[in-house]
């Protein structure tokens, strides 16, 4: 057997599928509390609205350097939202232009500091570090996954766009959303649940038993 | 010789820039349609349906497909009895990205410097790859790239015992570490032979050649096929949330190379891979 069959089944057999059960649909209104991050699960559908922020490289590191000094940072952390984007410029008459996420593995040596802050949701793609599961189960926190490229999709949701710091970062400045019903899904819960391994490891075993 | 004036350059690519970014090629939409039709894991249903409505949302509205409008990948193919007047031709591609990006309102993200950064504001310069060919036309090809998926991309010089199976293996091993990150389903560029630059060109071209296309050498077509399969047995799924679509396509590029080597390199991308070509 190859290397690659062996490194997919090896996964099978180390964890039971645990969102298969559980996983369901919820409509969520932020902010997102310890309370309410506690009862989300990977594998949940999640219809978000309310207010996020929008960072993604530049901004983290500024916002670290920021909370490094001990200053304040641009907006209240506590329970809050970020969503890792960095949208196209707005046409006339739009909102905001495309906005799907970006990959949230950039922003692993900052999570952590923003979540110790109170920072609770963040909305990215693709996979994350230990360190950042292992803030996400201290603090509460969710890493939700919205649908990476569909970037014109996602502005639908998205009825109000505000920059509020960072400016000369252009697409990497610091902005309010206010989205409604923005479409995602629970990749990481405050209990450390992968969807990347418990979804890929159900669809799997299906496939073997079929 | 044929005379081709250099603005004519710059408004063809502007007019590129904006159309890739805003549709995306048939054989794209033709390869996510099929795999939808193939998919039995609900999730990924789900996410191609979501990845179908939102390459129709862009079309119709004349908006990005994605935010990531990229790094303005220009590849010119440049008859040989052309003569290219009133103006630099770098500077005349550069200013119809520049255009395209601004009047396109396409999303600016070239830095200045790899390690010292600062946004160029423009998104300039292209990626500009030129080639002489015969004739007297220029092929203009834009193919905006964008980066989660460059990052996941990657290049190994091989020793020529490695053979057939070490090829086999990079490229399964090259899916496996990208995983959800470059925004699966993925194409994937497959460039072998030639140097070590030549082999990440190879693979670059190969992600502008149409998904439903075959390399016409058979070898080469039927290894193209085994690995798309292949990959497609990972389980990653659309968005790596399990599932049978992986990739959309896979396109080989080859060339020869020297008695000591064997160059490989994977140029990653993702379901939106864009490129718009037009004939001056």
């Amino acid at each position: 057997m190859e290397k690659y069959t062996t490194l997919s089944s090896a996964g099978g057999e180390q964890q039971e599928p645990k969102t298969e059960k559980t996983e369901n649909q919820r409509h969520i209104t932020l902010p997102l509390t310890e309370e309410l991050a506690r009862t989300l699960h990977a594998g949940d559908t999640v219809y978000l609205t309310g207010t996020v922020y929008t960072s993604r490289d530049a901004g983290h590191k500024r916002m670290c350097e920021t909370l490094a000094r001990g200053e304040e940072l641009p907006f209240d952390p506590k329970d809050a939202t970020i969503y890792y984007v960095g949208p196209s410029p707005a046409k006339p008459g739009q909102v905001i232009g495309s906005a799907g996420p970006t990959t949230s593995g950039r922003m692993d040596a900052y999570a952590p500091a923003m979540m110790r802050v109170g920072a609770r949701g963040m909305i990215g793609k693709g996979a994350r570090l230990p360190e950042v599961v292992e803030a996400m189960k201290k603090y509460g926190g969710v890493y939700f996954g919205a649908i990476g490229g569909a970037g014109a999709l996602l502005a639908k949701c998205i009825k109000e766009a505000e920059l509020i710091a960072y400016e000369d970062l252009g697409a990497e400045a610091l902005r309010r959303l206010y989205v409604e019903e923005m479409p995602l899904v629970v990749i990481i819960d405050s209990e450390g649940n992968n969807l990347y391994e418990t979804g890929r490891t159900a669809y799997l075993k299906q496939r073997a038993n079929q | 010789m044929r005379e081709i004036q250099a603005e004519m350059i710059t408004d063809v690519v502007k007019r590129l820039c904006i159309k890739a970014n805003e549709q995306l090629p048939e054989d794209v939409k033709c390869a996510i349609r099929d795999c939808r039709a193939c998919e039995d894991w609900t999730i990924a249903q789900d996410v191609l349906d979501r990845i179908i409505e939102n390459y129709e949302i862009a079309d119709e509205n004349e908006v990005p497909i994605c935010q990531d409008t990229g790094m303005a990948c220009v590849f010119l193919e440049i008859g040989q009895d052309v003569h290219i007047a009133n103006g630099d031709l770098r500077e005349a591609v550069d200013e119809g990205v520049r255009r395209g990006y601004r009047e396109g309102y396409l999303r600016k993200s070239v830095v200045k410097d790899p390690v010292r950064r600062g946004n160029t504001e423009d998104n300039t310069p292209a990626m500009l790859y030129t080639e002489i060919v015969p004739g007297e036309q220029i092929k203009v090809t834009v193919g905006p790239k964008g980066f989660g998926s460059e990052n996941m991309s990657a290049i190994r010089m091989f020793k020529p015992s490695a053979g057939l199976q070490g090829i086999k293996n990079f490229i399964l091993e090259t899916v496996e570490t990208a995983g959800p990150n470059p925004c699966p389903p993925m194409v994937v560029g497959v460039g072998i032979g030639g140097t070590f630059d030549k082999a990440a060109l190879l693979a670059k071209k190969a992600l502008l050649r149409p998904l439903d296309s075959r390399n016409p050498d058979p070898f080469y077509a039927r290894l193209e096929e085994e690995m798309l399969e292949r990959i497609n047995c990972l389980g990653i799924g659309p968005q790596g949330f399990g599932g049978r679509t992986t990739a959309l396509g896979l396109n080989i590029e080859t060339m020869p190379t020297h008695i000591a080597g064997m160059p490989c390199a994977i140029n990653i991308s993702c379901h939106v891979t864009r490129h718009m070509t037009e004939v001056i």
